[in-house]
């Protein structure tokens, strides 16, 4: 049994962040070997690593039993490792055979492409490995499925012995899922050593020899696939952690103020990322929305938002159908939303602190009276206040935001937030990329403001998080949620459901 | 009484297809800079700087062809500026367009006024002659269209059919896609974006040098002050049209140089003010890109493409 | 460092001085290097370098006609620059601003003509407002072009500017031709006449209307519901949606304001200036105001300032010419230059607009 890779004691840090800690990972020749975790688990991290993306702090890599450093990805290549991203890295509007030729175009006398000749050599790659594409087809015509073929076929036409696949079945319908372990294991056939970064441990199981689990940058233990089973895996994925409880005031009645019902949406490549999502939120609760990112957390914010259209369903808050408001409406209705990606949806950078922490509440008194005046000096005094009462960390409230830490900048959009004394709160990965102080912070301000009343729709990626600040936790998997539970069920259990690995509802 | 047929008759088409040469050429070079992912708005400026140096050196070398040589040199460096304010600096691509424009419109009128004495025109010079192709111009009809014309015409059609292969046949045509509308795909696949955007607005500089020089040396025989007249603008519109493709580009091309053909022929016989038919081609521009942008893609998203 | 944002100026104000003086440097070094380079096409082709730029400096500063002439150019140059400006506060290119500055200048001068026997101030501001709504309308077009069919507006404001161009030019050479002359109305009425600030130049109250304008743009973007939204938008699109903003209607609305300003801008030539509505009275203005706009940082305050320079380059070079014989278009490339120099660092340091520049 020969090793095709061997990752020894790889570490690699991000600032703030250990992305992989001393981790040791074989991968033997002509085996399908999963690596398994959660987000931030560093399994991509890794995997970059090994393609040469990132270099590693320490550490060393041996490809074929030989050491080797890894500075590039065409270093990766020559290596005979190909990497398949999550995100493809296609051209769209070129077909099939130019893109998997790109960078290497067989050509007659130098200029012209060599048109026949690609196109067979295509051909006998496509039935050596059973992946059928139709050569001439444009990429952006095809399916993601097919798309995804492309990608493989290109690292296999630059000479990949070793593959290297990035949650490939993230963006796949069951059917299409077939087809691809179909062509893993052809693969596996013509003697390739296939490496399968995922988080859903049912498919892993079903087409991976062994797996690897990492946890927050850790490996917790390589295992054989025939020897274990969906719950141990679970338990290995998620761990036993201390669970911060948060104190929170026992409400007795509740009434509801959002109700989802059936809610279906397209994300922006026209697949579908809601089908068919119904959930009640009441007051003096926190809803915690628990999944893997990836699974219609995105799409579900933006259509509570106001910034997606669903295709059906309806959302209906506080007695009002909202399902067709502008964001400013909603937002006039009560609804406040701590966006996960700060910096395009949360602030306006190159504004002041004072302009972003009135942004959504600027064109209403006390700041607008008339129709066209700001006032600027009331919009100072709130600002003025927001900062201390949230202790926002800047030099004044005219500092522009861009200059601010990233948790100053989460707590201006907290503060901005919950200030509005809205009904609903949808808070969408609020603690990402912030320190433990910060993390703390905004926790805290949440229970505060359930506390008061409100309404929160809490969706992190975070587990721990979810389980420590929610009232009841629902799960969200492939679009839809498949189940909603006390948040003190076990670590093992949400797992299971994250991954996929039950179905309950 | 006007005959509609002293209007329309083979000859319009014949002028059309040479007005629609300075507007391919330049549209051309848009789709060269466009592709790679630049934005090139001065493609108006270099082709009346490149014009002006074409006569410029015709005026001193008697030579027409020389003169052609020097509007190309001249559109190539113009090309070379945009690209590093675009590529190297990361600059604005429209701004920079900008700032070339108004330095073509003073440089050509401050040389016309040193050389000839006038902002307004340069002295005649002998351009370049009509070429007549045997046979084809013997055929009806077609021949009385491209049968005869100055070389530049014949240069353009050539550089249509040429641009079209490089595009959709070639190695380089193929990365030069890649590169504007995935970098980082090119990247990753050991094609240097740099490099690629560098000769692609080059290029599109050196195109629209030979528009100038059909503009001076192939039409007028001089030059004139802003004789350009916007058609670098038109041009890009032509380009968006033709949804950036070298054969689409050309056919949206001999649309406006039919409308350019049309009003100078309405103009010389006096039925509508010359002003008014003087705005044909613009807001016939105007019309397409309301009408077209809706369904049309463009190559790139024209963001700057920087190495991790 | 404290930028407090209490008193009267307003908090934007207050930081773009304190970060201006030191960071005016790009500017300082823009302008220099094209005065240096222009310094060289200059010898090249025969001309001393130095006395056409101190004939340049001294017709535009050395006296009091001078200075007169100076601010008389730079008046228009100040409403082009703040029309360029409020446009791209909201993210847009309007490069068209010298055909909304002819539209607005045919308006008001037709207005001027065609109200007899009006009071001054009435037929003023009467004669002013056509030169805003006559912008106005230009801005309007490729404004809805942009946001209902995502027509891009550089090209077709652009194009709007050569059909301003030639429709004027038609309006003035036969229905509105003034008999006996060529290509030009008959004379405004005196009660549209805005009155000479400083005789025997042509310097009129214009000027003043210019600051004011700077002014009330100011105040639009810095001080009002509106101008919070424009710039909101012109910096983050997606940040503003979610703030409730939207995205399109504001973006029309810059383009039409920056439409009326230029407007106004060819409206106070015509009231003040020449007093009746000549082909090509426009040297082209529209594009001095975006080179000005650019020098000053898109600030109303710098745009002023950068008027001034940019009216010297055109009033000095007249003298320039007539002292020295270098040709009036050295200033043109001066202008240029100063563009091409300014453009690189300065656009991608403070005012990256991502993804702006597709069609």
């Amino acid at each position: 049994m020969t090793v095709a890779v061997e990752m020894q004691d790889i570490t690699k840090t991000f600032p703030g962040v250990v992305a992989n800690d001393r981790v040791n990972l074989v991968v033997k020749k002509g085996e399908i070997h999963a690596l398994l975790g959660e987000n931030g688990a560093g399994k991509t991290t890794l995997m970059n690593i090994l393609y040469g993306l990132y270099r590693p702090d320490r550490g060393k890599i041996f490809v074929q039993g030989k050491e080797v450093k890894i500075d590039g990805p065409a270093t990766a290549i020559k290596l005979g490792i190909g990497m398949v991203h999550q995100h493809f890295m296609l051209v769209p509007s070129l077909t099939v055979a130019e893109n998997i030729v790109l960078g290497r175009e067989r050509t007659k006398n130098g200029i012209l492409l060599d048109k026949k000749r690609i196109i067979s050599e295509i051909r006998e790659f496509c039935d050596k490995y059973k992946l059928s594409v139709d050569p001439l087809a444009p990429v952006y015509t095809l399916p993601v499925g097919v798309q995804q073929r492309v990608e493989i076929l290109k690292a296999l036409y630059r000479g990949a012995e070793i593959l290297v696949l990035d949650e490939p079945t993230s963006v796949l319908t069951p059917q299409e899922v077939d087809e691809l372990f179909k062509a893993i294991r052809a693969l596996k056939e013509q003697g390739k050593t296939v490496i399968f970064i995922s988080h859903k441990l049912r498919e892993v199981l079903a087409i991976c020899d062994r797996i690897t689990v990492l946890r927050r940058g850790k490996v917790v233990g390589t295992v054989d696939a025939k020897r274990t089973s969906p719950g141990k895996l679970a338990e290995m994925m998620v761990g036993r952690r201390v669970l911060f409880r948060f104190k929170k005031k026992p409400v007795k009645v509740k009434p509801v103020v959002l109700k989802v019902e059936g809610l279906k949406a397209l994300d922006d490549r026209n697949l579908p990322a809601l089908k068919g999502v119904t959930f009640d939120v009441h007051a003096y609760e926190i809803l915690g929305i628990a999944g893997v990112e990836g699974n219609g957390q995105t799409e579900l914010v933006e259509v509570l938002t106001g910034l997606r259209k669903p295709l059906e369903g309806r959302i209906i808050l506080g007695g009002v159908d909202i399902t067709n408001f502008s964001p400013k409406k909603r937002i006039e209705q009560g609804i406040s939303h701590i966006p996960e990606d700060r910096h395009k949806r949360g602030l306006i950078l190159d504004f002041s602190v004072m302009e972003n922490l009135i942004l959504g509440s600027h064109y209403r008194p006390p700041f607008a009276n008339g129709r066209l005046r700001l006032d600027y000096e009331e919009a100072s005094k709130y600002a003025k206040k927001l900062i201390e009462d949230f202790s926002i960390k800047t030099p004044s409230e005219n500092t522009i935001s861009r200059h601010l830490s990233g948790g100053t900048q989460q707590r201006v959009i907290v503060a901005r937030e919950f200030s509005r004394g809205p009904k609903l709160i949808i808070a969408s990965q609020p603690t990402r990329g912030l320190d433990v102080g910060a993390t703390e912070y905004v926790r805290k301000k949440i229970v505060e403001m359930r506390d008061n009343g409100c309404a929160v729709v809490l969706i992190s990626a975070d587990l721990d998080e979810i389980r420590s600040l929610s009232d009841r936790v629902a799960v969200m998997y492939e679009g839809k949620i498949v189940a909603i539970k006390d948040p003190r069920t076990s670590e093992r259990e949400f797992g299971l459901l994250m991954a996929g690995g039950k179905r309950v509802r | 009484m006007v005959e509609i047929f002293e209007i329309i008759n083979v000859g319009l088409f014949a002028a059309a297809l040479r007005m629609a040469t300075p507007i391919a050429f330049a549209s051309l070079g848009g789709i060269f800079s466009e592709r790679a992912g630049i934005v090139n708005i001065g493609l108006e400026g270099m082709m009346l700087t490149a014009a002006f140096s074409g006569v410029f050196i015709t005026f001193f070398s008697g030579n027409a062809w020389l003169g052609v040589l020097g509007s190309v040199l001249t559109g190539a460096l113009l090309g070379l500026l945009h690209a590093l304010i675009t590529v190297k600096f990361v600059g604005n691509h429209i701004v920079s367009g900008v700032g070339i424009n108004i330095f073509a419109v003073g440089f050509t009128a401050y040389m016309c006024q040193i050389l000839w004495g006038s902002r307004g025109a340069s002295e005649s010079v002998e351009g370049l002659k009509t070429v007549s192709i045997p046979l084809i111009k013997d055929v009806p009809i077609l021949g009385e269209i491209i049968g005869s014309h100055t070389p530049l015409v014949y240069i353009m059609l050539i550089a249509v059919v040429l641009s079209h292969i490089l595009f959709f046949r070639t190695s380089i045509g193929l990365r030069i896609r890649a590169v504007g509308e995935n970098p980082a795909s090119a990247d990753t696949a050991g094609i240097d974006v740099y490099k690629v955007k560098y000769l692609c607005v080059v290029v599109s500089g050196v195109m629209a040098g030979l528009g100038g020089a059909f503009l001076s040396l192939g039409h007028l025989n001089l030059f004139a002050w802003g004789m350009t007249g916007g058609r670098g603008f038109i041009a890009l519109a032509a380009m968006i049209f033709g949804k950036w493709l070298p054969f689409g580009a050309f056919g949206a091309s001999v649309l406006f140089g039919l409308a350019d053909a049309l009003q100078m022929r309405l103009q010389a016989l006096g039925l509508l003010p010359p002003q008014i038919i003087l705005t044909i081609p613009y807001i016939l521009t105007v019309a397409v890109l309301a009408g077209v942008v809706g369904r049309a893609i463009p190559p790139s998203d024209y963001k700057p493409y920087v190495k991790e | 460092m404290s930028g407090k944002g209490t008193d009267k100026t307003g908090p934007a104000l207050g930081e773009e001085l304190i970060s201006g003086i030191k960071g005016v440097l790009p500017e300082v070094i823009a302008i220099s290097v094209a005065f240096l380079v222009g310094a060289v096409i200059l010898l090249i082709t025969g001309y001393s370098p130095l006395s056409a730029y101190w004939s340049l400096f001294m017709g535009a500063f050395g006296d009091k006609f001078g200075i007169g002439q100076t601010l008389t150019q730079a008046t228009p140059i100040i409403f082009t620059g703040l029309a360029f400006t409020f446009a791209f506060r909201s993210g847009l290119f309007n490069i068209g601003t010298e055909g909304q500055f002819l539209v607005g200048a045919f308006f008001a001068a037709l207005a001027g003509i065609s109200f007899k026997n009006l009071p001054f101030f009435i037929h003023i501001p009467l004669a002013l407002l056509a030169g805003i709504v006559g912008g106005c309308l230009w801005g309007l077009i490729p404004a809805v072009l942009k946001a209902k069919l995502g027509a891009h507006e550089v090209i077709t404001t652009m194009m709007l500017s050569y059909v301003a161009l030639y429709v004027t030019g038609y309006m003035v050479n036969y229905p509105f031709k003034a008999p006996g002359w060529v290509a030009q109305t008959v004379v405004i009425e005196s009660s549209a006449e805005l009155p000479r600030i400083l005789p025997p130049t042509q310097l009129s109250v214009s000027l003043f209307i210019g600051l004011l304008c700077a002014w009330v743009v100011y105040y639009l973007l810095w001080k009002t519901t509106i101008g919070y939204e424009i710039r909101a938008v012109g910096f983050n699109p997606p940040a503003a949606e979610s703030g409730g903003i939207s995205i399109s209607t504001r973006m029309i609305l810059a383009l039409v304001i920056s439409g009326g300003i230029a407007g106004l801008g060819g409206a106070g030539e015509v009231l003040g200036v020449h007093r009746r509505f000549i082909e090509g009275f426009s040297p082209g203005y529209g594009w001095d105001g975006i080179a000005v706009a650019l020098v000053g940082r898109l600030h109303p305050v710098g745009v002023a300032l950068a008027s001034i320079l940019f009216g010297a380059l055109r009033a000095g070079g007249m003298v320039m010419t007539r002292a020295t014989g270098v040709p009036l278009d050295i200033a043109i490339m001066l202008q240029a230059l100063i563009i091409l120099f300014i453009a690189a660092p300065m656009l991608v340091k403070r005012y990256l607009m991502r993804g702006r520049l597709g069609w």
